[in-house]
C-alpha cells in the first residue's frame, strides 16, 4: 500500500542577505491513512516551518511533500490548519466562522441547507453550539480553540494539521481538549500531524511521535512508535507501563541528548 | 510585608470552618424587575451628569461674554443683542422669504448636500486607493511619496486650479471637499490594510478564498476600524472645507451666508451661522462614529 502522507528529502534554507541558515535538514518520513502522528522537539527547531511546509503556505527548498499521491505546492482545504492562536476572524459568529470554510469548500457540491446542517453538526462534534451566534471575542479560549477545529474538520481534509493546538490554554482546559480530539480522532479516523512541546500530550494522543533535534540543520533523531491500544484514558494511562516507557524516552530524547542549547539560538 | 497579617488571618479563619451545622431556611428573593420609580430616577442621574455640566459651562461661559460685551464701545454684540437681531433667524431655520432670502436650515442643507456627493467620492475612491497602497508594495512605492506631499496642501490651494478646471463654482466646492477628505481616508486605510495579521491570510489562502473574496470577507472587515478612523477624521476636515469655500464661491450655502453678513456687517447673523456650524460638524462626526460602532462591533478585540 502506498504511504497516504509523504515528506520527502525536505530541506528548507531561509536566506538574508548573504547568509543562509539552513533549517530542515533531508526529512523523510511518511504517514499512513488514519494515523496520528506527533512532531516534538525544543521551540526553534524548525517543527512549524515543517508543518507549515506540508501546509502549503512555506514552499520546501529541496524536496516535497506528496498527499495521496498529489504533490503539494500551494495551501488548500484538503490539509486544514488548526492555528495555534485560533485564527477565528472576530467580525464573525462561531457559526459563520465555521460556515465560512463550508460555503468555500462545499459551495457547488451541497445546497444551502445541506452547508448549515453540516455546519451545525460540526459544531455539535466539538460541542460548540450553544455558543453559535457568539462572536471569538465572547467565548473563552478553549472554546475558541474547539470552533478552530470544528472549522478545520468541516472542511475534510486529508490531513488535519494542528500547530500547537493548545499551547495557549490551561492545563485543565488543555487536558479537556485533548480527550475531545482523541474522541473525534477515534470516530472520524482523520489523519493527524499534530506539533507540540508537550510530552505527556504527545505520547497520549500519538501513534508515533517524531523527535526533532536543534536547529539550525533539524532533523529526525529518533520516532517512537506507541504501543497502546485505543482508546486510551488519560487516568489509567498514568499507572501503564507502555506509557511510561513512552514517556520515559521523549524525555530522554529530548532533556538529555538534545538538550536546548540557548547559545545555538 | 503583608505577610505576617495574612497568615493570622488565615489560620484565625480556619477553625472557625466547621461552625454550628446548617440550618435551612427559605429566603424570599428580591424581585428581578427594580421598581419603575427607581429606572426612572436611574435614567434621570445619568442625563444628569452627562448634561447638566456642559449647561452649566454653556450659561457660566454666556454670561461672561453679556458682560465683557455689553460694555459702551464693544466691538462685537452681546447674546442679549444676538436673540434681538437675529430672532427670526434663530427660532425658525425653514423660511423661504425669497431665492436668496432663506433660512439657515436651508442653507445648511444645501452645504450638507455638497459634502455629501464630495466626501462620498472621497470614500470611496480613498478606499479604492488605500487598498491599493496597502496591498501592493510598488503601489506604495511609487504612490505614498505623491499623497504625503500631495496631502499638505490647503484645501482653498486647490480652488482656483478646480475653478479653472470645472468653470463653475458648485462642482469646484465638491472637488475642494473630495481632495479634503481623500487623503486621511487613502493613509488609513492602507494602514489597515497592512496591518491585517498573518493569520487571517494564512486562513484565507488554506481556505482558498480568491481575490474578490478576499477583499469583502477578510481585507475589509479586519482593516474596517483603521478606515473608519479615515472616514471620521475625513467628515471632519471637509466640514472645515466647505465653509471656507463657500465663503470664496459664493452660492447659497452656510459658508456664502457667513460672507454675505460680514458684506453686511450683519454680526449676529454670522454668530448664529458658526452656532449652526459647529453643531451640524459635531453631529456628523457622531455619526459616522456610531456608524462605525455598528459595522466594527467585535473586530478590534480578537
Amino acid at each position: 500500500m502506498r504511504p497516504f502522507c509523504k515528506i520527502d528529502h525536505v530541506d528548507k534554507v531561509f536566506t538574508r542577505g548573504s547568509t543562509s541558515t539552513r533549517v530542515l535538514k533531508d526529512i523523510t518520513f511518511e504517514v499512513t491513512k488514519g494515523e496520528y502522528v506527533s512532531l516534538i522537539g525544543h521551540s526553534g527547531c524548525g517543527k512549524s516551518t515543517l508543518l507549515n511546509i506540508v501546509a502549503g503556505l512555506t514552499n520546501a527548498t529541496t524536496g516535497g511533500v506528496l498527499i495521496d499521491g498529489v504533490e503539494v505546492n500551494e495551501p488548500g482545504p484538503d490539509r486544514a490548519v488548526v492555528f495555534q492562536n485560533h485564527s477565528l476572524l472576530p467580525w464573525l459568529t462561531v457559526y459563520e466562522n465555521v460556515r465560512l470554510a463550508v460555503d468555500k469548500v462545499f459551495g457547488k457540491g451541497k445546497s444551502r441547507a445541506e452547508r448549515d446542517e453540516w455546519t451545525l453538526h460540526n459544531l455539535e462534534l466539538v460541542q460548540m453550539t450553544h455558543a453559535r451566534d457568539k462572536r471569538p471575542s465572547e467565548v473563552s479560549g478553549g472554546m475558541k480553540q474547539r470552533v478552530g477545529i470544528a472549522r478545520a474538520l468541516a472542511m475534510e481534509p486529508k490531513v488535519l494539521l494542528l500547530d500547537e493546538p493548545f499551547g495557549a490554554l490551561d492545563a485543565l482546559t488543555r487536558a479537556r481538549l485533548q480527550d475531545t480530539v482523541m474522541a473525534l480522532h477515534q470516530k472520524l479516523g482523520n489523519t493527524v500531524m499534530m506539533i507540540t512541546h508537550d510530552v505527556d500530550e504527545a505520547v497520549l494522543l500519538s501513534d508515533r511521535i517524531i523527535m526533532m533535534t536543534n536547529g539550525p540543520d533539524a532533523e529526525i533523531g529518533e520516532i517512537l512508535t506507541m504501543p497502546m491500544a485505543r482508546p486510551r484514558k488519560r487516568l489509567e494511562l498514568v499507572s501503564d507501563a507502555a506509557f511510561l516507557a513512552c514517556r520515559q524516552r521523549v524525555l530522554e530524547f529530548l532533556y538529555e541528548r538534545h538538550r536546548f542549547v540557548e547559545a545555538a539560538a | 510585608m503583608n505577610m505576617p497579617l495574612a497568615k493570622s488571618d488565615m489560620s484565625a479563619s480556619i477553625p472557625a470552618a466547621p461552625a454550628a451545622p446548617a440550618t435551612a431556611k427559605v429566603l424570599a428573593l428580591p424581585s428581578r424587575q427594580t421598581p419603575f420609580n427607581a429606572r426612572m430616577l436611574a435614567a434621570l442621574g445619568r442625563f444628569a451628569t452627562a448634561v447638566l455640566p456642559p449647561l452649566v459651562m454653556l450659561l457660566l461661559l454666556l454670561t461672561v461674554w453679556e458682560i465683557l460685551c455689553s460694555r459702551p464701545g464693544a466691538t462685537l454684540p452681546a447674546p442679549s443683542k444676538i436673540w434681538t437681531e437675529a430672532h427670526d433667524l434663530i427660532v425658525d431655520p425653514f423660511f423661504r422669504n425669497g431665492p436668496q432670502d432663506i433660512g439657515l436650515g436651508w442653507r445648511v442643507l444645501i452645504s450638507l448636500q455638497r459634502v455629501a456627493i464630495g466626501y462620498g467620492f472621497a470614500a470611496l475612491i480613498g478606499i479604492a486607493l488605500g487598498t491599493l497602497i496597502g496591498q501592493s508594495v510598488w503601489a506604495m512605492r511609487g504612490l505614498d511619496p505623491i499623497f504625503q506631499v500631495l496631502r499638505t496642501i490647503s484645501p482653498l490651494a486647490w480652488l482656483p486650479i478646480s475653478l479653472a478646471a470645472f468653470r463653475d463654482s458648485q462642482p469646484s466646492a465638491i472637488f475642494v471637499i473630495f481632495i479634503t477628505a481623500v487623503w486621511p481616508i487613502i493613509i488609513n486605510t492602507a494602514v489597515g490594510i497592512r496591518n491585517i495579521p498573518q493569520d487571517y491570510r494564512n486562513v484565507a489562502a488554506v481556505l482558498k478564498l480568491n481575490h474578490l473574496e478576499f477583499f469583502y470577507k477578510i481585507m475589509i472587515p479586519s482593516a474596517a476600524p483603521y478606515i473608519f478612523t479615515g472616514l471620521r477624521i475625513g467628515i471632519g476636515l471637509s466640514w472645515l472645507a466647505i465653509v471656507a469655500a463657500e465663503m470664496l464661491t459664493g452660492g447659497v450655502g452656510i459658508g456664502f451666508f457667513i460672507c454675505d453678513a460680514w458684506n453686511s456687517l450683519r454680526l449676529p447673523y454670522i454668530v448664529v451661522a458658526l452656532v449652526y456650524i459647529g453643531v451640524i460638524g459635531f453631529v456628523l462626526d457622531r455619526l459616522v462614529a456610531a456608524i462605525a460602532g455598528i459595522i466594527t462591533r467585535g473586530t478590534s478585540v480578537s
